[in-house]
């Protein structure tokens, strides 16, 4: 059943949830924490308004900049306001920025210790029509391999917000990573949010047989299979890890002592994404079997979000035949 | 013309002289480095920290001080040797250039040496720092700010591209509170900038960008001041200064040749270019006097 303490939207397993696209939360937030810091400043390369940064734009112009369409100076110039005590966030698609410009994000933003906010909006395979360039799947990996930068995957538009004002106070380069479609609100304003943390959104009432760690847009689709499953008889508890660095090895392994097997869920590739982080954490302290669900290797193509999904195996399809193959594997 | 006084003039070249001898001593006992360009850009380091500068060797974090930031870290020698000069640390200390548990790594790194504005090495993104770091002082200050942002840049990185996005924000932005100076010594690793990646005319492309550009003989202590100043008094629009200098600058062996972009002298060829510059006895003429 849905976590008591996480005070999540009763009516997440409802047909007719609330939907919104995450990254409008990402707008919301950095409106908010433009007010509560004047030292917050916004750069964006060309998508004031698909990225949501146009609430912003509006109500401090003087503290947004355009940059064009030019992602290796976007992050420069914000590494440079960084310098002289600004707290700039930076938006673009995913793919563009920390896509093309990861060099620059290095050397002047992590090597540099500059408390950048980098936000990569329209990110995995969901951004649909606009093909495999648009796709970023592999921006997980290219953020998490880097010293110093904080890696937040929100799960909702109401935890970007919250995502957005942590990251405006946490001192720290950040890459928040963002989906451009309509996903469920599984989240409510009451749904504690704290850089660093995993959740638990859905407990078994017996003990757990499997673990589902989910990030992103997916954690609904996992909820629905634990939901689903209970139903059948198999017990299955999901942690939401909307920060998949620092890694919340606490949870990660207790949800492993617990359940004994364990199930990543990411809309990104598999190689180096946060099944590879819960991989690394476990087998260091706990081996323990798990399944990956995400990309195999490949680069996505023109569909719409639900096409797509399915057809890369990220589907409550998918994620249910992952918790049994991983069922299987236990001793 | 600038002010500066004959006997002001002497004493620059002078200590120009001291960071050119450091630089060799430097670069002889960490056995790596680069040796053209820093000798080339010795002049101006030492023209912008003993003159030109607004800073504080006593209060390196200090808010009001000018902001200076290579962009082309590798020839941090000159940067190192200047600052130990200028009384941030000590002159004995640059022999631990690039060596383990160093401060002086072997490109600039804040973590290590927070003096330096920005850590820097892979090229092409010290000037869009600097264009970051203009338009965040005018937020601050407004336009009638007198903390100037200095942006060092080589010639060979104008082959990258984000350097040219800078160039375009600079001028869309009209920041007259930034001041860049090229090294324009016309070598880069593989050969000579106009075999590799022809830049000219720079200054013309500068000035489609919407650029103030001055060219200046970089080793002529006058020029230099006096390029700044005129800079200064320029509003509306960011300042590039193209300072023509010459590799290896001071040591005859070492000039013009790109061979030294990447190298350092052995125990031989540094004893001549010491011995070199050490009978100059302090007087350092223009190439073009």
């Amino acid at each position: 059943m849905l976590s008591q303490t996480a005070k999540l939207n009763t009516k997440i397993f409802d047909k007719d949830v609330e939907q919104a696209p995450i990254r409008k939360g990402f707008g919301e937030g950095l409106l908010i924490a433009g007010k509560a810091d004047e030292q917050v400043v916004a750069l964006c390369a060309d998508l004031t308004e698909s990225t949501k940064m146009d609430l912003f734009a509006k109500e401090f112009p003087k503290r947004f900049i355009e940059v064009g369409v030019a992602e290796q100076n976007l992050v420069t110039v914000a590494s440079g306001m960084a310098a002289m005590g600004k707290i700039p966030f930076v938006s673009s698609y995913a793919m563009f920025s920390p896509g093309r410009n990861w060099e620059q994000i290095r050397t002047t933003i992590t090597y540099n210790d500059r408390p950048v906010k980098i936000v990569g909006s329209h990110a995995g395979i969901s951004v649909g029509p606009d093909g495999g360039t648009h796709q970023a799947i592999e921006d997980i990996a290219l953020m998490r391999v880097m010293p110093r930068m904080v890696v937040l995957s929100p799960c909702d538009a109401i935890e970007a917000k919250k995502a957005t004002i942590a990251a405006a106070k946490n001192g720290t380069p950040v890459y928040l990573r963002l989906a451009r479609e309509k996903t469920p609100i599984i989240t409510t304003e009451d749904t504690p949010f704290e850089i660093g943390k995993a959740q638990i959104f859905f407990a078994p009432e017996k003990k757990a047989q499997v673990g589902i760690i989910a990030t992103g847009a997916l954690v609904a689709r996992a909820l629905n299979v634990a939901h689903s499953l209970s139903d059948k008889g198999i017990a299955v508890k999901v942690v939401n890890l909307a920060t998949i660095k620092p890694l919340d090895t606490e949870a990660v392994l207790n949800l492993a002592k617990e359940a004994g097997a364990i199930v990543t869920v990411e809309e990104h590739q598999i190689a180096g994404g946060m099944g590879s982080a819960v991989a690394e954490c476990l087998a260091k302290w706990l081996p323990t079997p798990q399944e990956f669900i995400g990309v195999h290797d490949q680069f996505g193509q023109s569909g719409t979000m639900d096409e797509l999904i399915s057809h890369y195996h990220m589907d409550e399809k998918a994620i249910e035949e992952a918790v049994k193959s991983v069922l299987q594997r236990k001793k | 013309m600038s002010d500066l006084s004959d006997q002001k003039v002497k004493e620059l070249e002078l200590q120009a002289n001291s960071i050119r001898i450091s630089i060799i001593e430097m670069l002889v006992e960490a056995g790596s480095g680069h040796t053209a360009g820093p000798l080339g850009m010795a002049d101006i380091f030492t023209a912008l920290y003993f003159h030109i500068l607004k800073h504080d060797p006593k209060k390196p974090d200090w808010a009001e001080r000018d902001r200076l930031v290579l962009s082309n870290g590798h020839i941090c020698p000159v940067y190192y040797s200047t600052l130990a000069h200028a009384g941030y640390f000590p002159v004995k200390e640059l022999l631990t250039l690039r060596k383990f548990g160093t401060r002086l790594q072997g490109h600039p790194h804040r973590e290590y040496l927070p003096i330096v504005e920005t850590s820097s090495g892979p090229l092409g993104a010290g000037l869009s720092q600097a264009v970051g770091m203009a338009i965040a002082d005018r937020m601050d200050k407004g336009v009638s700010s007198d903390r100037f942002i200095y942006a060092l840049t080589s010639d060979g990185e104008h082959d990258e591209g984000n350097t040219w996005e800078a160039v375009l924000m600079a001028g869309k932005e009209k920041l007259h509170n930034l001041i860049a100076i090229m090294d324009r010594n016309n070598i880069q690793i593989d050969g000579f900038t106009e075999d590799i990646m022809p830049l000219e005319s720079v200054r013309a492309k500068y000035e489609a960008f919407n650029w103030h550009v001055i060219e200046i003989d970089g080793h002529d202590m006058r020029e230099i001041v006096d390029a700044v100043e005129q800079a200064k008094a320029i509003f509306e629009k960011p300042k590039m200064i193209i300072a023509h200098t010459i590799p290896g600058k001071g040591v005859k062996e070492f000039e013009r040749k790109y061979e030294w972009h990447g190298k350092p002298p052995n125990k031989e060829e540094a004893a001549m270019a010491l011995k070199e510059l050490r009978t100059l006895g302090g007087k350092i003429r223009s190439e073009h006097e």
